[in-house]
């Protein structure tokens, strides 16, 4: 690979510096040199990238995603996991640590680390447990944990039931900063349910999960993060409620950040009509209410971010009866395409998408591991380049992801990444991107 | 009977069924909601014959010689079981039953695995009984052979459904406009599910009753995904002016999940009483698909009283099921 490249005749939006401009974009030794309507002085060697028509923006950063490593290898690893990732337009994810064993101290952080090293094609970082073994019990070593470089802590997949313990946890990240990022369930409450509570759950005959699931959830961590002053990050909103309650809790001041993912900006509780297990999530599909509030949510600032909880299964353990397959929707490599559905309807503008998958979500990471989400001269050079409007089919059998669980196999999306650059160095590129070099 | 005088006979003394019916396009029995009205009046026409060879001295004819029909009853059952097994041997055909017990299912025992045994052995069709909702559905995607759902989870019961409309026709003149009530355990009931697409299709006024906790969701506004019914807690309302008044099996565990504060008290607000039912159409007929839990969800009084028909339902049960069979190898031959 040669040491620099250069992109050319694109259209760079970068939101960290409210960028939108038409023009080259040079790169040297793996950091972004400088954008200009017409890059002049190329050194020899340079690889060149023609990408008229197409956005070159920051790589994208997920803050929420299950790579199954340790422990469900036959879902995902590490390097599958990431490869999908890249093709996705990744170049950060955040793998949460719903693990065997879970990522509940320095040694299981350390083997993630190591292994994102040899074998991750992008920058992984990982999130920590919030208790011991996620059982909600006792404080895992949070200390520890923040020493050994996790950028958050969380026991997803499961809510703390215990509220005492949850405050407890976020008075104790107050040393260290981090968020606490909470999977908000009552479990009691969704006790064994399937689908979004209401007509789709009746005529399918499934147990629904009420609304207030999640919302009477999201309603407790605000009160304990007004209590404690502690960071509260809220996993994978899907309601009305949900949105309105965070709104409200930003306006009283709580430091309270909040994601969506893609499936639940763009595809309702209609998708589990015929029983597809490959849509059945959770939180669940909700319904097209709740889908307009999401979008609100996402334009006013109350949803800081979108992210892609990528979560793998095999294929067998989706192929069996509604009720005992697991949850969740292999979103990477279709997280691009389906968002910009609300691009084209005019739902929300390009530079909010961008900035909510780039510069957002590095500012929730921090600083602390690398400068993150920008094209700011001297980042490292972490970039996207995108086709708006490419049309294309998703056929899981290409999916570089373990997991083919997806509602959308077959399904026609207008959008796609055409290339993905990680410090400096193509980790994903389409068939039809063509490089050239400058003699 | 008189009442469903405009029933056309269909010949049975050919060996092989008539492909006469170009109405029926159902490969599969998953649920009546893709049913269309004429797809039902055959269902019920074809019942009728059935339902004349139920009454000769001997009681079979030589339909589905050489059709292998296999059981496949993932949860307790004597009736539909039974039902399905007399039906099937009136019709010569060859049957074979496995039960599985419903644990297994989560031993991580596929379903498409024993799907794929079975129709190995040759199953035409399977007729099928299972504890989660959309099990059939599943099934009908992986095998070649029909599939008749027998029952699954909350979802479905069309042959139940089906049995209780002819039953209905039996009695009545017409289903369009019968005041139709459905009391009981609504949510959770596979039979009350089926009974309201079927019998919405063909014009009826159903209104179901129960207790708030055990009233299906999201019923103010169904439409497009379930059909339009009346709702209410309130029995009497309910029963005022009925032609046909449903009962429904009460799950005594219902109580322990905090659904009810006790059996004792649903019996006192919701049971089907004499009392009740005289609020009812003179004529009113009383159905429950068993079995039964006397005095809690219908007083013994009313089950074994005049107005009852629950064993005409089990009779017909047998000549609705020995229909479809009929009309699924008719399709089958077809192809």
């Amino acid at each position: 690979m040669n040491k620099s490249m250069l992109i050319k005749n694109s259209r760079i939006i970068d939101p960290s510096q409210d960028l939108d401009v038409i023009g080259d974009l040079l790169i040297t030794d793996g950091k972004i040199k400088e954008i200009a309507p017409d890059v002049k002085k190329i050194p020899t060697d340079c690889t060149i990238l023609d990408a008229k028509g197409m956005i070159v923006c920051p790589g994208f950063v997920d803050f929420h995603c299950h790579l199954r490593q340790p422990g469900f290898e036959e879902k995902e690893t590490i390097a599958t996991g990431s490869k999908a990732a890249a093709k996705g337009g990744f170049t950060t994810i955040c793998c949460m640590p719903n693990t065997d064993p879970a990522l509940d101290n320095k040694a299981t952080i350390d083997f993630i680390k190591a292994t994102s090293a040899l074998e991750a094609c992008i920058r992984v970082l990982p999130i920590g447990c919030i208790t011991k073994g996620r059982k909600g019990l006792e404080l895992a070593d949070m200390g520890e944990l923040a020493e050994a470089g996790v950028v958050a802590l969380s026991d997803d997949g499961s809510t703390i039931a215990d509220s005492r313990i949850m405050k407890q946890a976020l008075e104790y990240s107050l040393i260290f900063g981090l968020p606490i990022s909470d999977h908000c369930e009552d479990a009691m409450l969704s006790n064994g349910g399937q689908i979004n509570e209401g007509i789709i759950a009746t005529r399918l005959g499934l147990r629904g999960i009420p609304n207030a699931a999640e919302e009477n959830v999201i309603a407790r961590d605000i009160g304990l993060a007004k209590l404690t002053g502690a960071r509260i990050h809220i996993c994978h909103i899907s309601t009305e409620g949900s949105v309105e309650l965070v709104r409200n809790a930003k306006k009283d001041g709580v430091r309270i950040t909040a994601e969506v993912t893609p499936h639940h900006l763009t595809m309702d509780e209609e998708m589990v009509l015929d029983f597809d297990t490959n849509a059945k999530v959770n939180p669940p599909l909700r319904t097209k209410k709740d889908i307009a509030a999401l979008i609100s949510g996402l334009k006013d600032g109350t949803i800081d971010i979108i992210a892609i909880d990528h979560a793998p299964h095999t294929d067998n353990e989706k192929l069996c009866e509604f009720a005992i397959a697991p949850f969740g929707i292999s979103g990477f490599e279709t997280a691009l395409g389906s968002l910009m559905k609300l691009v084209h309807n005019r739902d929300i503008e390009i530079s909010l998408l961008i900035s909510k998958l780039t510069a957002m979500p590095a500012k929730i990471i921090g600083s602390k591991f690398s400068k993150l989400g920008t094209l700011k001269q001297g980042a490292a050079a972490d970039i996207t380049i995108f086709d708006p409007d490419a049309e294309w089919t998703v056929d899981t059998k290409d999916f570089y992801s373990k997991g083919k669980n997806t509602p959308l196999n077959c399904h026609k999306l207008k959008g796609r990444v055409m290339a993905t650059i990680f410090n400096g160095k193509v980790v994903y590129k389409d068939k039809s991107v063509k490089l050239g070099v400058k003699a | 009977m008189e009442a469903v005088g405009q029933i056309k006979a269909i010949d049975l003394k050919d060996e092989k069924p008539q492909p006469a019916q170009k109405i029926w396009k159902h490969k599969h029995i998953l649920d009546l909601d893709d049913f269309s009205p004429s797809e039902i009046d055959l269902v019920m026409q074809t019942t009728e014959a059935m339902h004349e060879i139920l009454s000769r001295p001997i009681k079979k004819v030589p339909t589905l010689r050489g059709k292998t029909v296999v059981t496949l009853f993932y949860e307790a059952s004597t009736r539909t079981r039974s039902s399905f097994e007399l039906a099937a041997k009136n019709l010569s055909a060859d049957i074979s039953n496995l039960t599985v017990s419903s644990s297994s299912v989560t031993k991580g025992e596929s379903l498409i695995d024993t799907l794929e045994t079975i129709e190995a052995l040759g199953a035409d069709i399977v007729v099928m009984r299972h504890p989660y909702s959309g099990a059939p559905n599943l099934a009908s995607k992986h095998v070649k052979a029909s599939i008749i759902n027998a029952g699954d989870g909350w979802h479905a019961h069309p042959t139940q459904a089906l049995l209780d409309m002819y039953t209905m026709l039996k009695h009545k003149n017409s289903i369009k406009n019968l005041k139709v009530t459905i009391i009981g355990d609504i949510i959770h009931s596979r039979v009350a599910h089926s009974n309201i697409w079927s019998l919405t299709k063909m014009g009826a006024e159903v209104t179901i009753c129960a207790p708030s906790t055990l009233l299906p969701k999201g019923m103010d506004n169904p439409q497009p995904y379930f059909p339009k019914v009346n709702v209410t807690t309130d029995i009497d309302k309910a029963i005022k002016g009925a032609d046909v008044v449903m009962g429904l099996r009460l799950q005594l565990e219902r109580q322990q999940s905090g659904l009810l504060p006790s059996i004792r008290e649903y019996s006192r607000l919701y049971q089907i009483t004499e009392e009740r039912l005289s609020k009812a159409d003179n004529d009113v007929i009383v159905m429950h698909p068993g079995p039964v839990n006397e005095d809690v969800e219908i007083a013994s009084t009313v089950a074994h009283g005049d107005k009852s028909v629950i064993n005409e339902q089990v009779t017909n049960g047998v000549a609705v099921r020995m229909a479809l069979f009929y009309l699924l190898a008719g399709g089958s031959h077809n192809e």
